[in-house]
């Protein structure tokens, strides 16, 4: 009786182990094969044509898992059994707090540190930039006479009523707020702040696209937005092809600094069962041809330095980065968060 | 009598295994609030935003509802009552908009009604103006903007709930009114409206949480809710712990809002008998009254569904012309109805039986345990997959570290990162949907069927699966298409656990929409809608036919 219980037991383990090996997903056996695991924040068709390029020429086949928000809770929970390999973020302060979590680990690569500034990688190894992406000031063609800019500007009265942005507390404006704070200290910083309140034309809304589409439309002439979606927009999107015509770029300087940056970038797992391709997949990374796809296919600036500019992004000038740390700007990140907040940015003008 | 009382554990132990099921992740949520200690961020929030985001909340919710309640309730009562031109069609094309995500309807309306939008083009063309600054025009990124949006995606909830009452109550309650010397509008307002409003309680509820946990339409039209301030703590200041204190803050709000449908359920306990005793006959609206109803019926398809669906339309056109059906898209169609198929499954077979404990037992336990089952559908999905994450870690590497001490091949993840832990994100998020819909199905049925059974010696495993399940069938069909229908829209939950290279629809849509070009999505989400569309109408055939007296189910 108790034995027969005991057998029922097992057999309906043993069931289960079965079934759930159906679903399940083993990386025990995956890690024989010559493939990486990449859990990446940027969207798949941003990284496709750097990922097909990849396997093309490695022949290491890529297994890819999309996960915006979340995506280090659930490498975190994985454990020691994640299937990570490598972790692709668009955004600095997330891929610090990768590290600050305890889910990278670090690599070195004298190709790496040939390929890339000091200033885009991790002095540990746990990650490395591959591109740089500019935060800039879209201006209409037809009623902005300036070709020079301040990010200091901004908040200057003149343009009441004429600035648009998307959300503040969307993360390419916290990462430029937290410049913001890095450079000017929290109490100018605010004041800041409150003048670009100001002048805002309307409430916080929409994406970077949006803000070319609002000063085309009229609602405002000046906007704050990332390089790469004017080349988008311009090249690769012919229904939004006249927003771009609309607007051109002035690559906005600090008062004594440079253009803020921030950065995509990879990490390297903790756990990654297959080191071996991820020391490949990071190399070729930083290669000629992987930062010559980044900066042909999605207009973004390589972070190796000497790799050709597509046309457009070579037209607005030269980009002088900001030379504010960028642990510095993934430190403040919270204070800029809060200091949205407390201004009740997001409420718009005149609130 | 010792037969019984095991019997009455046997209903209660399944509810609480289900409540504890949906309490896990929350109590996960509890433990990682708490951890710090403090409770900085909110406090430093109350000084903030958190006010402001809660008016924010409250308007959108107060709005979303008396809007969907509003044309859910005359759509169904003119549906149901009267005949008039394309009634017909209209009866089920009413539940199409709910195939829409919200977010993908925010998308559209922005693409339609914006300055570079059909409509302002043509203003524009008309008088002569060239720049937005020399007229006005609403500006749908706005709160109001998200309240109308979010109510045509969300009034088929009450739509289906009242079209459904009315039909199987309507009828009778109208003749009784009337013999009383009432008029139709009386008899609407004072006789039948009360009968059916704990149907139309429940159908409200789930309007009121799922418009508490959008957050991509939210995000995308500025309204600040109180999701999105969760998100920014979470995400913006690293602040987890910070984040699950907001996330729990909403709970309890929701709770107090589940409460307060307990009650006015428990308060107007209607014995409503189990079929119409006549066959339904609905009353011909000629000319000009027939045309104001299809007006008013058919207004709510063509702004819910009609507007979103040709302006996807339009972008999967686009989209195939240049891109041909993109490889994956088949899969992930596939994908999409093996994890939606199998949760709805798994929770109509729950909720089923959840119900009946509930109404079999009198102990309060199941009753109790149903109700935490339903709090699953209060939180946004990506916090209630926080909360789940640790614990599905927790689970494999115990699994893990038992296989090495026995010497046996570790079995390497076993539910993180599989589909089983999609399908159980989608079970505890949605059984709210099912439950809901099943005990007001068997509400309206008086308990005094079962004791009549009972007294002829009618065991309580026969009287479910003889009369009471028969005789909710249509609830429980309705329960399945909408549970059905949210798992192939389902998004946040999906995104956070599927396993590598596994795209459902919703995830490939988010892929690009979350790029800023949702467009090129347009055939992934016209595929949703596509495979949505089909069970909502065979539901509404079904509805439709079910209202009629079948002899068969009458035994």
């Amino acid at each position: 009786m108790h034995q027969s219980k005991l057998f029922k037991i097992r057999v309906a383990l043993a069931a289960t182990a079965a079934g759930l090996s159906v679903f399940g997903f083993v990386p025990a056996a995956q890690a024989q094969a010559k493939e990486i695991n990449i859990y990446t924040a940027r969207e798949p068709q941003l990284i496709q044509p750097v990922l097909d390029a990849f396997t093309q020429d490695t022949g290491i086949k890529t297994n890819v898992i999309f996960i915006k928000d979340g995506l280090e809770e659930r490498i975190k929970a994985e454990g020691v059994n994640s299937p990570a390999d490598v972790i692709i973020q668009v955004d600095v302060s997330k891929i610090i707090q990768a590290k600050e979590m305890g889910i990278t680990q670090g690599i070195t690569s004298p190709v790496l540190a040939a390929a890339i500034p000091q200033a885009y990688r991790d002095s540990e190894g746990h990650w490395f930039a591959t591109t740089l992406r500019a935060r800039v000031v879209f201006a209409s063609k037809d009623r902005v006479k300036e070709t020079n800019l301040s990010y200091e500007d901004l908040a200057d009265p003149k343009w009441k009523g004429k600035i648009c942005i998307r959300d503040g507390q969307n993360v390419y404006n916290t990462s430029l707020f937290s410049a913001v704070v890095a450079r000017m200290g929290e109490a100018k910083a605010e004041a800041w702040l409150k003048g670009l309140k100001a002048n805002l034309a309307k409430k916080p809304s929409g994406g970077d696209r949006d803000v070319a589409k609002d000063i085309a439309s009229g609602q405002c002439d000046i906007g704050i937005a990332n390089t790469y979606y004017y080349g988008l927009m311009l090249n690769k999107e012919p229904d939004r092809k006249p927003w771009a015509e609309a607007v051109k770029i002035i690559m906005p300087r600090f008062v004594d600094g440079g253009t803020h940056v921030n950065i995509s970038g990879m990490a390297i797992a903790r756990h990654a069962p297959n080191l071996a391709q991820v020391r490949i997949l990071a190399d070729w990374m930083v290669g000629d041809k992987a930062q010559s796809i980044y900066a042909r296919q999605n207009f973004e600036h390589p972070v190796k330095p000497g790799v050709a500019l597509d046309p457009t992004v070579q037209a607005f000038g030269p980009l002088t980065p900001d030379a504010t740390p960028m642990g510095d700007i993934a430190k403040n990140r919270k204070q800029a968060s809060m200091l949205v907040d407390q201004i009740g940015f997001n409420a718009g003008p005149g609130s | 009598m010792s037969e019984h009382s095991s019997k009455l554990s046997a209903w209660d132990g399944t509810a609480l295994a289900v409540s504890v099921l949906v309490l896990a992740p929350i109590l996960a949520l509890v433990l990682l609030a708490f951890q710090t200690g403090a409770v900085d961020s909110i406090l430093a929030l109350t000084r903030t935003t958190l006010g402001s985001s809660l008016l924010e909340t409250m308007l959108l919710v107060v709005g979303v509802l008396a809007l969907a309640g509003m044309i859910g309730l005359a759509s169904g009562w003119l549906v149901s009552t009267y005949d008039f031109p394309g009634r017909q069609w209209l009866s089920w094309a009413l539940v199409l908009p709910f195939a829409i995500p919200t977010y993908i309807s925010a998308y559209c309306y922005v693409e339609a009604f914006d300055f570079f939008g059909p409509l302002q083009g043509f203003l524009r063309l008309m008088l002569g103006f060239r720049l937005k600054t020399e007229y006005w025009f609403p500006d749908v990124r706005s709160l109001s903007g998200a309240i109308i949006i979010t109510a045509l995606v969300l009034y088929p909830y009450i739509y289906v709930a009242s079209r459904a009452a009315f039909a199987a109550h309507g009828a009778h309650l109208t003749d009784a009114a009337r013999s009383l010397g009432c008029n139709r509008a009386e008899a609407a307002i004072r006789v039948i409206l009360p009968a059916i409003w704990p149907m139309l309680v429940a159908a409200g509820t789930l309007v009121v949480l799922e418009t508490l946990n959008d957050i991509g339409a939210s995000q995308h039209l500025g309204v600040q809710t109180l999701t999105v301030t969760i998100f920014n703590t979470w995400l913006n200041r690293n602040d987890l712990g910070g984040a699950a204190q907001l996330a729990l803050l909403l709970l309890v709000i929701v709770m107090a809002l589940l409460w307060l449908e307990h009650s006015i359920r428990n308060n107007k306990r209607y014995a409503l008998p189990a079929r119409g005793q006549r066959p339904h006959q609905r009353i011909l609206l000629r000319g000009a009254r027939g045309w104001f109803a299809f007006l008013i019926t058919g207004l709510p398809v063509l702004a819910g569904f009609g507007l979103p669906a040709f302006i996807l339309v339009q972008a999967a056109i686009r989209q195939f012309k240049t891109d041909g059906f993109g490889g994956g898209m088949v899969k992930a169609l596939g994908n999409t109805l093996l994890v939606s198929g199998m949760a709805t499954v798994i929770i109509l077979t729950l909720a089923v039986l959840l119900a009946l404990a509930q109404r079999f037992t009198r102990s309060g336990i199941a009753s109790g345990a149903n109700r935490i089952s339903m709090m699953g559908y209060a939180l946004p999905g990506t916090v209630l997959v926080i909360g789940l994450l640790p614990l599905l870690g927790l689970f494999d590497s115990t699994i893990n570290t038992i296989a090495t001490s026995l010497d046996l091949t570790r079995p390497g993840l076993l539910l993180s990162g599989t589909i089983i832990a999609v399908v159980l994100a989608y079970t505890i998020r949605f059984m709210a949907i099912g439950l809901d819909q099943t005990q007001a199905g068997l509400g309206a049925f008086s308990r005094n069927m079962d004791f009549a059974a009972r007294t002829l010696g009618c065991k309580e495993q026969r009287i479910a699966s003889r009369i009471l399940v028969p005789a909710i069938h249509p609830a429980i069909a309705g329960a399945g298409i909408l549970v059905f229908v949210d798992c192939l829209k389902e998004l946040p939950a999906t995104l956070l656990l599927r396993p590598l290279n596994f795209e459902t629809l919703a995830t490939m849509l988010y892929g690009h929409a979350s790029r800023g070009s949702f467009e090129d999505g347009a055939i992934a989400a016209l595929l949703i809608v596509t495979a949505g569309l089909l069970p909502l109408v065979l539901m509404s055939r079904f509805l439709e036919t079910s209202n009629r007296p079948s002899p068969d189910t009458s035994h």
